[in-house]
């Protein structure tokens, strides 16, 4: 009964999807506010009717009803129970929902939380989002049912897939999900701000939160997934530039240029055509990216061919949505006026700087991405596009951008001065050389290029601070008014500082892993033991374990440094049953911000077992990096000119008891 | 979601293989140089079977049979250059992770390069024409209109330099 109330609570949310598609859009056109104001509560409908929905099928999951087929395919009675929810998500249909419930969440909150925007760009935005709600939910209910039955039900399902039995799966796709949806509400504003014909600098103050939420949820979700592959897929690699993997890179790279053009946009006026046109971007690519998963497509095209359905469709509300927003972008972008002009070398072209690089980095994952696919369409010939490539384009592209970070910030609006900003940098670039000569020397002359890259992962830091510490005038005034200016420096300003700090880290901690990693091969026995990066490993024992669904082998190793005990560390082989598969599951222990990574390979008759050991120096801050990032992000959230929100001449806001808005001036 | 692709491809080996390992004790060369550059050598070949994978990372028996290869010729005193060479000439450009610099290339390798350069193109004429049309001079009519409004409050055209935009 369950299945069925959810099955069709999606047909009503696709009736409402309709209603909220139409029916806003109309009264935008006619200017009748009684149809304009259909778009919040319909939004709000269906919202409720998409989350009883995604409700009723995790209900059967936690149920076990295997009468319903998605729940056989993919769940097992003696999963444990955190798996049982997760396995919700972790199947195609009902991935396409949990996508459908975070448009329909953003749809909500824009209704809930847009109560200041101007009424036509509401009812417009939610129209928009409403016909991406209309394609999803056709989608999901032509060609991807979560909630089919089947005649004669099993006693027993197939069970999750073993690899994604873990924690990963319960955050990795609903944060990843959240980023990828949440660009849908700066595309939704683009396209009611070019139907509309006019756009302006308000435009930008509504639209940036959005984005930086989605951001901060993108940054978080792409960092999770790739710790999720460092530890469970156990060789310890932590990016592949696997298509998959790049389909998420893609979108993140969009919306951090839409972020920076954004900012120009809301301070200048200026930059509003390409800040329009990113936005419309970074949500095609998150419709790319979700037609590369979900259509087949990247394991062949032939494959794709054999069964089309489900990828036709993706691929025609691809063409629909890409194509008619590019259309009407070519149509109305003329009608745009430009606002402030700026010489190039100032904030503002710093900003487009940063745009022009991250939008051809974007465009080198785009077409490494795609090529491989196109050329085998086109001409039956097959090329491979892997990470060497993306390693020299890629990288070769980020370098002179995430050198240029820390200047970008400390340049004035309008007309920079180049030559002022590198001798305010002069500490940072000299703590940088210092930081060069001490890892050259540590690592006995290294490879001089890493010490430079860390060197300049330092140089970002140190830029980062440099930006709060003048802004405070530290070393200019008395410790006490610095003191007091730094709490008066704006949140954004730090986010601005925190997220670019969170590139330095993460660039220090992808320089040392690949340069300074230490690996062990060999094989071994019980008493053996080897050193790896000043650890002895010493095999202790091999046991039997077993958990709710699976048994496994697992190799005990004792640690430690100079004869100084450190516990254990454990690598096993898991075999589940239900599936008759197995997983590794690598040990791993962390030394400050470095680890110990061991697998553990085949086991031979005679009590051997092939053991493959890494010592990767700093690799936590690969993770830790993005996390700052993100931390940066959630700062800038909380800026006050956000909470506030667009200046509004008629309402005042009495609510702000800190720092008043400025009110009109008291008689002097 | 985005490791399941990759994941699946795992799998379909576990299914027919039993777990297994990427490099195998048994499969490393005892002159570390050679054994060096055969890593590298792996890092930059595909495992055929697997999705995106190269030989060094994978545990399908293919790419085994291609560590143990790419070895033996290394072995045999061949260049990094005439291994790869070998492979493609066996299993066709598939096998090389980074493409070739060939004409079929030519997109894939320049598209990153011309978008950044017709972007900095665009970005600059975009400069130049703005910094030409877009800074408004007063036609003399508004200059009339302003110095009678300026005079009008009482004050002069000269002493007060018009403010342009807004502080902060």
């Amino acid at each position: 009964m369950i299945a069925e109330l959810g099955h069709y609570a999606l047909v009503l949310a696709l009736a409402l999807s309709l209603v909220q598609m139409v029916v806003p859009f109309w009264g935008a056109r006619k200017d009748d506010p009684v149809l304009m104001g259909v778009a919040a509560p319909v939004s709000l409908m269906m919202l409720a009717f998409v989350t009883f929905s995604f409700g009723a099928l995790m209900t059967v999951y936690v149920t076990s009803d295997f009468s319903v087929l998605n729940v056989v395919e993919n769940s097992h009675s003696r999963m444990p129970l955190i798996y049982k929810f997760t396995s919700t998500w972790g199947n195609h249909e009902g991935s396409m929902l949990l996508w459908v419930f975070v448009l329909a969440l953003f749809g909500g909150l824009v209704a809930l939380f847009g109560g200041n925007l101007p009424d036509r760009l509401k009812a417009n935005a939610l129209a928009v989002q409403g016909a991406i709600a209309v394609a999803f939910l056709t989608f999901i209910l032509f060609t991807s049912n979560p909630f089919t039955r089947i005649i004669s039900p099993p006693a027993e399902g197939r069970s999750l897939n073993p690899i994604l039995q873990d924690p990963g799966l319960a955050i990795h796709p609903p944060l990843l999900y959240l980023g990828y949806v949440g660009l849908s509400i700066a595309f939704a504003f683009a396209m009611a701000a070019l139907i509309e014909g006019r756009i302006d600098a308000a435009w930008a103050r509504w639209v940036r939160p959005w984005t930086l939420a989605a951001w901060v949820f993108l940054t978080l979700g792409i960092a999770m997934g790739s710790y999720w592959a460092y530890y469970e897929l156990g060789w310890g690699g932590w990016w592949f530039w696997d298509p998959v993997e790049n389909a998420s890179l893609m979108p993140w790279l969009a919306a951090t240029a839409l972020l920076h053009s954004a900012v120009v946009m809301e301070k200048r006026d200026a930059l509003k055509i390409w800040t329009v046109l990113l936005a419309i971007l970074a949500f095609s690519l998150s419709l790319i990216g979700t037609f590369l998963v979900r259509s087949g497509v990247l394991t062949s095209v032939h494959a794709f061919a054999t069964d089309p359905a489900r990828g036709v469709f993706i691929l025609g509300i691809l063409t629909f949505f890409i194509g008619g927003s590019l259309l009407l972008f070519a149509l109305r972008a003329g009608d745009l006026r430009q606002g402030g002009i700026f010489a190039p070398v100032s904030r503002e072209g710093a900003l487009v700087m940063n745009n022009l690089f991250l939008t051809a980095a974007t465009a080198a994952v785009f077409v490494g991405t795609l090529y491989p696919l196109a050329l085998e369409m086109i001409s039956d010939a097959k090329i491979t596009v892997g990470p060497p490539f993306f390693n020299i384009t890629f990288g070769g592209l980020m370098l002179p951008l995430v050198f240029a970070i820390p200047f970008g910030p400390l340049m004035a609006w309008k007309r920079g001065d180049l030559l002022g900003v590198a001798q305010r940098l002069t500490v940072a670039a000299a703590v940088a050389v210092v930081a060069i000569v001490v890892t050259a020397a540590a690592t006995g002359g290294g490879p001089v290029l890493a010490a430079v890259m860390v060197g300049l992962g330092v140089f970002i830091i140190a830029g980062a601070l440099t930006d709060i510490a003048e802004r405070a005038g530290i070393g200019r005034v008395s410790a006490r008014v610095a003191f007091a200016r730094l709490k008066g420096v704006p949140r954004s300003a730090f986010g601005t500082a925190v997220a670019h700090l969170g590139v330095g880290v993460c660039l220090i901690g992808i320089v040392c892993e690949t340069t300074w990693s230490q690996e062990h091969i060999a094989s071994m026995k019980v008493g053996d033991s080897f050193t790896i990066g000043s650890h002895d490993l010493t095999f202790l024992r091999i046991e039997n374990r077993t958990g709710a669904n699976f048994t496994a082998r697992t190799a005990v190793f004792g640690l430690s440094t100079d004869g100084e005990p450190e516990g254990n560390i454990e690598a096993s082989r898991r075999n589940f049953e239900a599936r008759q598969m197995g997983t590794t599951e690598s040990g791993i222990r962390t030394f400050g911000f470095s680890q110990l990574y061991l697998s553990m390979g085949e086991e031979t008759p005679d009590g051997h077992i092939s053991v493959r050991a890494t010592w990767k120096p700093l690799v936590t801050l690969i993770w830790l990096g993005a996390v700052v990032m993100s931390l940066g992000g959630c700062l800038s959230l909380a800026d006050r000119r956000l909470r506030v929100g667009a200046p509004r001449p008629a309402k005042a806001k009495p609510r702000q008891d800190k720092r008043p808005a400025p009110q009109p001036a008291p008689a002097e | 979601m985005t490791f399941l692709r990759r994941l699946a491809c795992v799998l379909l080996l576990l299914v027919s293989v039993g777990p297994a390992f990427a490099v195998q004790p048994d499969e490393v060369l005892s002159n570390p140089a050679l054994e060096a550059r055969a890593r590298t050598l792996s890092k930059e070949l595909r495992c055929m079977v697997c999705q995106n994978q190269s030989i060094d990372d994978s545990d399908a028996p293919l790419a085994r049979d291609l560590r143990i290869l790419v070895r033996e010729r290394l072995a045999k005193g061949d260049s990094d250059r005439q291994v790869l060479d070998f492979l493609v000439a066996r299993y066709g450009e598939f096998v090389l992770l980074r493409p070739t610099f060939s004409a079929r290339n030519a997109l894939l390798w320049s598209l990153p390069f011309i978008v950044l350069v017709v972007g900095g193109i665009a970005a600059f004429m975009a400069f130049r024409g703005r910094s030409q049309t877009d800074v408004q001079q007063l036609t003399p009519e508004e200059e009339a209109r302003l110095r009678a409004i300026l005079a009008a409050n009482g004050e002069t055209g000269a002493e007060t330099p018009p403010k342009g935009g807004k502080p902060g």
